[in-house]
């Protein structure tokens, strides 16, 4: 006889794992109401076409009036009540309005649509098209009484029942945001600038990261004060550094950047650093196009994070044992040699798993490239496409459309790095 | 002198050494004093090299203060003899004082930085290993000088920007030379005008009490489920562990337009609420992550003692976890703090109502051309200086808390 572990779980485990999903209960609810449902919510918007103004449903406006005004008693005159949809393009169904009437205020015939009850008022004007506007007029007579007693038409207000759709919630689909993504002539050139922006910022901040870690992993005089201003980049918030860079890079009068350059003979003009899309070069009468604005932003993205590679391959650094570098030394390898053959093997698994995740992150950044340039003078890249598509063409639809391209690039490089993630880093 | 390797490594390390000390020092002479400069580096660069060579030909032993001292000074009136007497290219008789101590500091540091990195060398040739170490230092010390003046380059002109007034800025915009002598009332205009007039007290209120809200309800969602994560068994625990980061990676941008749409319906968007519902969950998962692997490695032999005595989990939690936990509790809070602080796009994206702002969204207001630029940079340095200095303060915990669990961007 064999004996087997119980394959029963047992009121302990129960209750352990039921503390458990108790525990993650809260976290579970939260990441789904603002991550999880949200991220769905975006697929379902970018399948429909939705506008900024659209966020605001349809209803019916009621505007009130006697004409003419009455002056004197039994006067004949008209009730009007023009009816207008807020949306211009959703439509209102099954619109039925209660008006009550003042006292005094008889109403000489009553339209096929509404009918009276005492003095409630009750019109059925059916369905409405987006942006219609309707009159209802009915003649009326005003006694004595009305004139007296000082309570006018419009003291209560029409109360109205009516059904709509809400574009975001309605069950019609459309694939035209894709269709108006996919062929504008901009989207590859977005697309290119996306991942020369996301290779060239990641590969410059790991370098630098590279290099400032190995410069202070020799212990001097001021070395923990130095450690503490190259973290600076990340730490400070990007709004208080973007504009840091784009005052000092101005090429205007007050630019301080290229008044150095200037001064110091380099240039003879201002470099306009982040608002020119090309910079020509003459080389052996060769014109060579340099993508200038593009560079600056990717030089500031390798400025603000290169202080996060540095700090986690100066911590690797230091956890390398010294008995290696001892017995190298032994044997006559030079630093270099060191360095290439020992210290680079040993960082390779931090360098590719900060590759990958910076290189995610680059990805999904939005706020650097948004202001310094706007996304203007070729530096616009899908994220900021998306707040272009969404915001300041006020088209939701096409901007959750260009976020979906996102998501699925991202996810790819993320299934990407589950693959190859070492189990240990992280 | 002996010809070699070390040698010829000597006078290009005092050519570049003498070179860019030269335009350092400019720059600096430019950004204190306001002055017009225009360095003489080639000259500077030739004397330098003559000093690397000078310090090679003094024996190690008699590189003491007297030698360094001699080959300073000589250096310094090399540079005077051959720029004809105008090393800065002004006339003499223009800040004479100040150029002579410019002149001085170029001339130590030139000597210093070569002394450091020619000591134990002399003329003639070295083994590869040597010539190696001599490069080494070459390219850290000047690695560690252009890094430095890189990094801290944007802040000293946002610091200087804020307390200068528009018209000096666009007269020369190299002069950071600051004016005491109008009193501190107007050498800090743009702070008070901030403060009185643009209500950055608000933005500053409203970004503290925002961040501190989602430090707290962070902690309070993610304790319970790191420690679940960490330390009891449950059908999909490892699946959780690794998914957790996952979520992390979903870009801010594509939560933007449904939680804009949805928030607008709901009538959350131009509020605090709305920021304090959105923070937190942008932070508990990474929260989670760095607290579950810190609980991991506590030992679980005490609270399996606090168990056997009789305790609840939630007792063992508070009384023996969460006091074993205080250093990964304090770097989570920190650096959840720091992306609160910082959060630019959701604040720009939901807040409307200037009494609603956050600094961050407080600055980008500042950013119109009405609105003269000193202010831009002074509302930058209200939005910097305290996350900096609690960041300094604490630097020891975010940095072990940066380098637990998180690669954020």
């Amino acid at each position: 006889m064999h004996s087997h572990p119980p394959k029963t779980v047992g009121a302990l485990a129960k209750r352990e794992r039921f503390l458990a999903y108790r525990m993650l209960l809260p976290t579970f609810l939260m990441v789904l109401s603002i991550v999880l449902l949200p991220l769905l919510a975006n697929f379902w918007i970018s399948f429909k076409a939705v506008e900024l103004g659209d966020l605001r449903a349809a209803r019916p406006m009621f505007n009130e009036q006697l004409k003419p005004r009455p002056k004197t008693a039994d006067q004949e005159i008209i009730l009007r009540y023009r009816v207008r949809n807020s949306s211009k393009k959703e439509a209102l169904s099954e619109v039925v309005f209660t008006d009550e009437l003042p006292q005094g205020l008889t109403l000489l015939s009553v339209p096929e649509t509404c009918s009276l009850n005492d003095i409630t008022l009750i019109c059925d004007i059916g369905d409405m098209e987006g942006g219609k506007r309707l009159d209802i007029e009915i003649p009326a007579r005003a006694s004595q009484l009305y004139l007296d007693n000082g309570v006018r038409v419009r003291a209560s207000k029409p109360v109205a029942s009516y059904q709509t759709v809400n574009v975001l919630t309605s069950f019609s689909f459309t694939l035209s945001n894709f269709k108006k993504v996919f062929s504008a002539d901009e989207f590859w050139s977005v697309l290119r600038v996306s991942f020369y922006y996301t290779i060239f910022g990641t590969l410059g901040a790991l370098v630098l990261g590279l290099f400032a870690a190995q410069i202070l992993n020799t212990s001097f005089f001021g070395r923990p004060v130095l450690r503490g201003l190259f973290l600076f980049p990340y730490v400070a918030p990007v709004i208080a550094v973007a504009f840091a860079w784009v005052l000092l890079l101005d090429a205007g009068p007050g630019g301080t950047f290229n008044a150095m350059l200037r001064q110091m003979g380099v240039t003879e003009g201002p470099i306009n650093f982040l608002g020119q899309k090309y910079l020509t070069f003459e080389i052996f009468g060769f014109s060579w196009k340099f993508p200038m604005a593009l560079t600056t932003v990717i030089a500031f993205e390798a400025w603000r994070y290169f202080p996060l590679s540095f700090l986690f391959i100066l911590a690797r650094m230091q956890s390398i044992s010294a008995d290696m570098y001892e017995a190298a030394e032994m044997d006559g390898a030079t630093p270099l040699q060191q360095f290439w053959y020992l210290s680079l093997p040993q960082l390779l698994g931090i360098l590719s798993v900060l590759f990958l995740l910076r290189f995610i992150w680059t990805f999904n950044k939005f706020d650097d490239i948004f202001l310094l340039t706007g996304g203007a003078a070729g530096t616009r890249t899908l994220t900021v496409d998306v707040y272009e598509q969404a915001f300041a063409v006020s088209n939701l639809g096409a901007g959750a459309a260009v976020a979906v391209v996102v998501f699925v690039v991202l996810l790819s490089f993320a299934l990407l790095f589950f693959k190859f993630s070492p189990q240990d880093d992280g | 002198m002996r010809l070699g390797n070390v040698t010829f490594m000597a006078i290009a390390m005092g050519l570049i050494w003498g070179g860019i000390w030269m335009v350092l020092t400019s720059l600096m002479m430019m950004l204190v004093t306001g002055l017009i400069v225009v360095p003489n580096i080639g000259i500077a660069a030739l004397v330098g090299a003559g000093a690397a060579l000078g310090l090679l030909v003094l024996a190690p032993e008699m590189r003491g203060r007297k030698g360094l001292a001699s080959i300073t000074g000589v250096a310094a009136v090399a540079v005077v003899i051959l720029t004809g007497g105008q090393p800065f290219s002004l006339p003499l008789d223009k800040a004479l004082i100040t150029q002579i101590i410019a002149l001085i500091i170029w001339s130590i540091l030139s000597v210093a930085s070569l002394a450091l990195c020619l000591q134990g060398y002399v003329a003639g040739s070295a083994k590869r290993y040597r010539v190696e170490v001599l490069a080494i230092r070459n390219l850290k010390g000047l690695g560690l000088l252009l890094f430095s003046v890189f990094v801290a380059l944007p802040f000293y002109v946002m610091v200087m920007t804020s307390l200068k007034s528009q018209q000096s800025l666009l007269a020369n915009p190299l002069d950071f030379s600051i004016d005491l002598s109008k009193g501190m009332g107007t050498l800090f205009r743009s702070y008070i005008e901030l403060f009185t007039d643009f209500h950055f007290a608000t933005f500053l209120m409203n970004s503290a009490i925002v961040s501190v809200i989602t430090v707290i309800l962070t902690l309070l969602f993610a304790i319970p489920g790191a420690y679940a994560v960490a330390r009891l068994r449950f059908p999909g625990q490892l699946f959780l562990s690794r998914s957790i980061l996952l979520i992390y990676m979903v870009p801010a941008i594509v939560l933007v337009i449904p939680l804009y749409a949805i928030f607008s319906q709901l009538g959350l968007r131009d509020s605090l609420l709305g920021l304090v519902v959105v923070y937190p969950a942008t932070t508990i998962p990474v929260a989670l992550y760095m607290l579950q692997g810190y609980f991991r490695g506590l030992p679980a032999e005490l609270e399996e003692a606090g168990l056997m005595d009789g305790l609840s989990r939630w007792q063992v939690i508070q009384k023996i976890t969460l006091p074993l936990a205080l250093p990964a509790l304090a770097s989570v809070s920190l650096y959840v703090f720091m992306i609160a602080w910082n959060e630019f796009l959701f604040a720009f994206m939901f807040l409307d109502d200037f009494q609603m702002f956050t600094l961050s969204r407080g600055v980008v207001s500042l950013n119109s051309s009405e609105v003269p630029r000193q202010h831009l940079m002074a509302g930058s340095v209200v939005a910097t200086v305290p996350v900096l200095v609690i960041f300094l303060w604490f630097e020891k915990y975010l940095v072990s808390g940066l380098t637990a669990g998180s690669v954020k961007g």
